[in-house]
């Protein structure tokens, strides 16, 4: 524990505070409007209008819904497992959002006299954790569904589990060519990096296998399987109701909005781009990213069991793999700089 | 190459729905725009009245017994001069599933169906229409039709006694 | 602070563990020891080894113990929590060999004068030349060998 025995000042932590709160706020409020969002968008690719009554245009649809779940009554199977089934719902939510502690949302602003990193964490470890909190929401789809004790529950738990391992491994290989070339795993030194260039130009195979991993990663169609409708009912949150469905389903929004901002910072540049701010580019860049995932959504069918673990496998895994042998080699002939 | 088809077909697929998100929707916004039916949609039910406003309806039953869900049920009289009618004529249209049978067997044209589908109440038992909530004013879609007109009011006089109608026959007797 | 944090993770991550080795329902077992990676990983990454405080969590508790629920998940285990307690010659083994590696670590611990961790950080960079120049060796075995288990895997797993 030594050097580590520093007392920060009060500033500072008043400071990281005030980052940690804005950031919950702004991610929640997103979340919940990207669920209305995907409503509306949805509906215009079939032709609709989608929800336009609870306000003007329909933009306290998310309160609706949210005074709505609060009120349904929130029920337990009586033969699952209590204490895990009310434990689940949290632990699938909370990595979601811890990851963005590590995420750069806008260039370095000056206050008080001192540069203030817009991130909540620099950590040096920074992609690791996102690998670790990534692998760690595997337990709330898998928890959730073993402990509602409904076969449905289980078997989407059960595809959860292997989907989200399997695509976990294309994910973070597809990750390591950008490590490669920041030489950093510090998020900031990576956005940092792409100054001259966004790594997608170096990297575009990387991106587009990131790209596919991280639709997987956040069960969206067409790698919905764990909770695939027309099968398993509701997959693994069939048995649950109220507000713990919510935590659930705002979860994966949550998740679709970190993986969008770790996208734009792996391969877009994070927060850099001309003209504009920082933060105005960064959270176009995760919008952007969260709209393709809707349009995805509304394009594509879902896949296959054998189809998605063929994928994973067969496909995504290799051609990593190839990725990353192609980059150290051109490295390697490129001298030590090759940006 | 098949990637490249893979490839070309996704993208195609999203091209089709990117169109899509820039058409107007088709939706209709139904409490403030309401669309019209056809004349001949099947919705509410009436009873019409013939060209000089008296009442179609013979009290029948050809009605009653078209109907698949048994939902009409009435009571027939006899008015003065011997005409038919209903003494109450009832639908309960929390059954009806409107499929127009009702209105195929009438031979008076009495039971019409009309283009007006908002019929939801709050209580079911308000969806029980009696014969003064479905008699009209009005002749409904056949306004020349005038049943009585047509067969003549025969009913009062004996058989056989009409201009140019032969006599009965007697069913009795032996002679040809 | 750095001192309270450790007291507070040791805590949690000992009463995990117990609670890990006495739970009678297996994905119970697997909930505390998770807990308890994490607790460790905290730990590590107070020891200023954030690189295997990562490793920890993203090895053992998001890999490993995965794996084990989705095997106990798959098989139908009945009603585990009804069993009875093991008997005192089932604890026995492991009784003794806690004892042992406990006994070790005091032994080590006592002759540990504090004070001796590095001033700096060791990076990352460290680690890895390190890991892949003076142990490039035991790495590449390593992965032979995991080579092999996917070979074996694949052969077992082919179609017939
Ligand atoms: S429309 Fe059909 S169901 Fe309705 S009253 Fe007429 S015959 Fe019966
Ligand atoms: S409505 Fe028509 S079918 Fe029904 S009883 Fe009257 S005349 Fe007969």
């Amino acid at each position: 524990m030594a050097g580590a025995d520093v007392i920060p000042d009060p500033m500072e932590i008043t400071l990281v505070i005030a980052k940690i709160g804005l950031v919950l706020l702004v991610i929640l409020t997103l979340a919940a409007y990207l669920v209305f969002a995907e409503r509306r968008i949805l509906a215009w690719i079939q032709d609709r209008k989608g929800p336009n009554r609870v306000g003007p245009f329909g933009l306290l649809q998310p309160l609706a819904d949210l005074i709505k779940l609060l009120t349904k009554e929130d029920f337990c199977p009586p033969a699952g497992d209590r204490w895990l089934f009310f434990l689940a719902p949290a632990m699938a939510a909370i990595p979601a959002i811890m990851t963005f502690a590590i995420v750069p949302f806008g260039a370095p602003v000056r206050i008080f006299g001192r540069d203030l990193p817009m991130q909540v964490a620099d950590l040096h470890v920074g992609l690791l954790l996102f690998m670790a909190l990534s692998s760690i929401a595997v337990y709330g789809v898998a928890l959730g569904g073993w402990a509602s004790n409904s076969k449905y529950a289980l078997l989407g738990s059960l595809r959860g589990l292997a989907q989200l391992i399997s695509y976990e491994l294309s994910m973070g290989l597809s990750l390591v060519p950008t490590v490669m070339l920041a030489r950093s795993f510090r998020l900031s030194d990576i956005v940092a990096a792409q100054e001259g260039g966004w790594f997608i130009l170096y990297q575009p195979m990387a991106f587009a296998i990131f790209l596919v991993s991280i639709l997987a990663e956040c069960k969206r169609i067409p790698f919905d399987l764990p909770e695939a409708e027309g099968e398993l009912v509701a997959g693994f949150h069939t048995e649950y109701s109220g507000m713990r469905f919510g935590l659930f389903f705002v979860g994966e929004y949550i998740n679709i909005l970190v993986l969008g901002g770790l996208a734009a910072t792996f391969f877009l540049g994070g927060w850099q781009g001309p003209l504009l701010p920082g933060l105005l580019w960064f959270w176009g860049k995760v919008l952007a990213f969260a709209f393709l995932f809707i349009w995805i959504r509304g394009t594509l069918p879902r896949l296959r069991y054998d189809q998605l673990m063929h994928l994973g496998w067969k496909v995504l895994t290799p051609m990593a793999l190839v990725n990353i042998l192609a980059t150290a080699w051109w490295l390697y002939l490129a001298g030590s700089s090759p940006l | 190459m098949r990637v490249i088809d893979d490839m070309t077909a996704i993208l195609t697929g999203l091209w089709t729905t990117w169109k899509h998100i820039l058409r107007r929707p088709v939706t209709i916004q139904y409490p403030e725009e309401k669309r019209i039916p056809s004349p001949r949609y099947r919705a509410r039910i009436i009873l019409t009245r013939d060209p000089d406003g008296g009442e179609r309806c013979v009290a029948c039953y050809l009605c009653s017994a078209a109907c698949p869900v048994d939902c009409i049920s009435m009571q027939a009289e006899e008015g003065e001069g011997g005409r038919r009618r209903a003494a109450w004529f009832r639908i309960n249209f929390s059954r009806c599933i409107f499929c127009g049978f009702c209105a195929e067997a009438c031979p008076t044209m009495a039971i019409q169906m009309t283009p007006d589908y908002e019929i939801c109440r709050r209580d079911v038992m308000d969806l029980v229409f009696e014969k003064e909530d479905l008699l009209v004013e009005h002749c409904g879609k056949d306004p020349e039709y005038n049943f009585y007109r047509h067969a003549g009011i025969g009913v009062t006089q004996p058989r056989g006694e009409g201009e140019g109608e032969k006599p009965t026959v007697d069913v009795r007797g032996l002679m040809p | 602070m750095a001192a309270t944090l450790f007291y507070i993770l040791a805590t949690v991550m000992v009463i995990a563990t117990i609670l890990a080795i006495t739970g009678r329902h297996p994905v119970h077992a697997i909930v505390y020891l998770v807990t308890s990676f994490f607790a460790l990983a905290g730990i590590f990454y107070l020891l200023l080894a954030p690189l295997v405080a990562m490793f920890e969590v993203i090895i053992y508790a998001g890999a490993v113990m995965v794996l084990f629920m989705f095997v106990i998940m798959m098989l139908d285990l009945g009603h585990p929590e009804r069993g009875g307690r093991p008997a005192l010659g089932q604890w026995l083994p492991a009784l003794l060999l806690g004892a042992t590696v406990l006994a070790t670590i005091s032994y080590a611990a006592a002759g540990f004068a504090g004070d001796k961790l590095p001033a700096m950080l060791p990076g990352v960079k460290e680690f890895a030349v390190t890991l892949f120049s003076r142990y490039g060796v035991a790495i590449e075995v390593i992965s032979l060998q995991l080579l092999f288990a996917v070979v074996g895997a694949l052969y077992l797993g082919r179609r017939r």
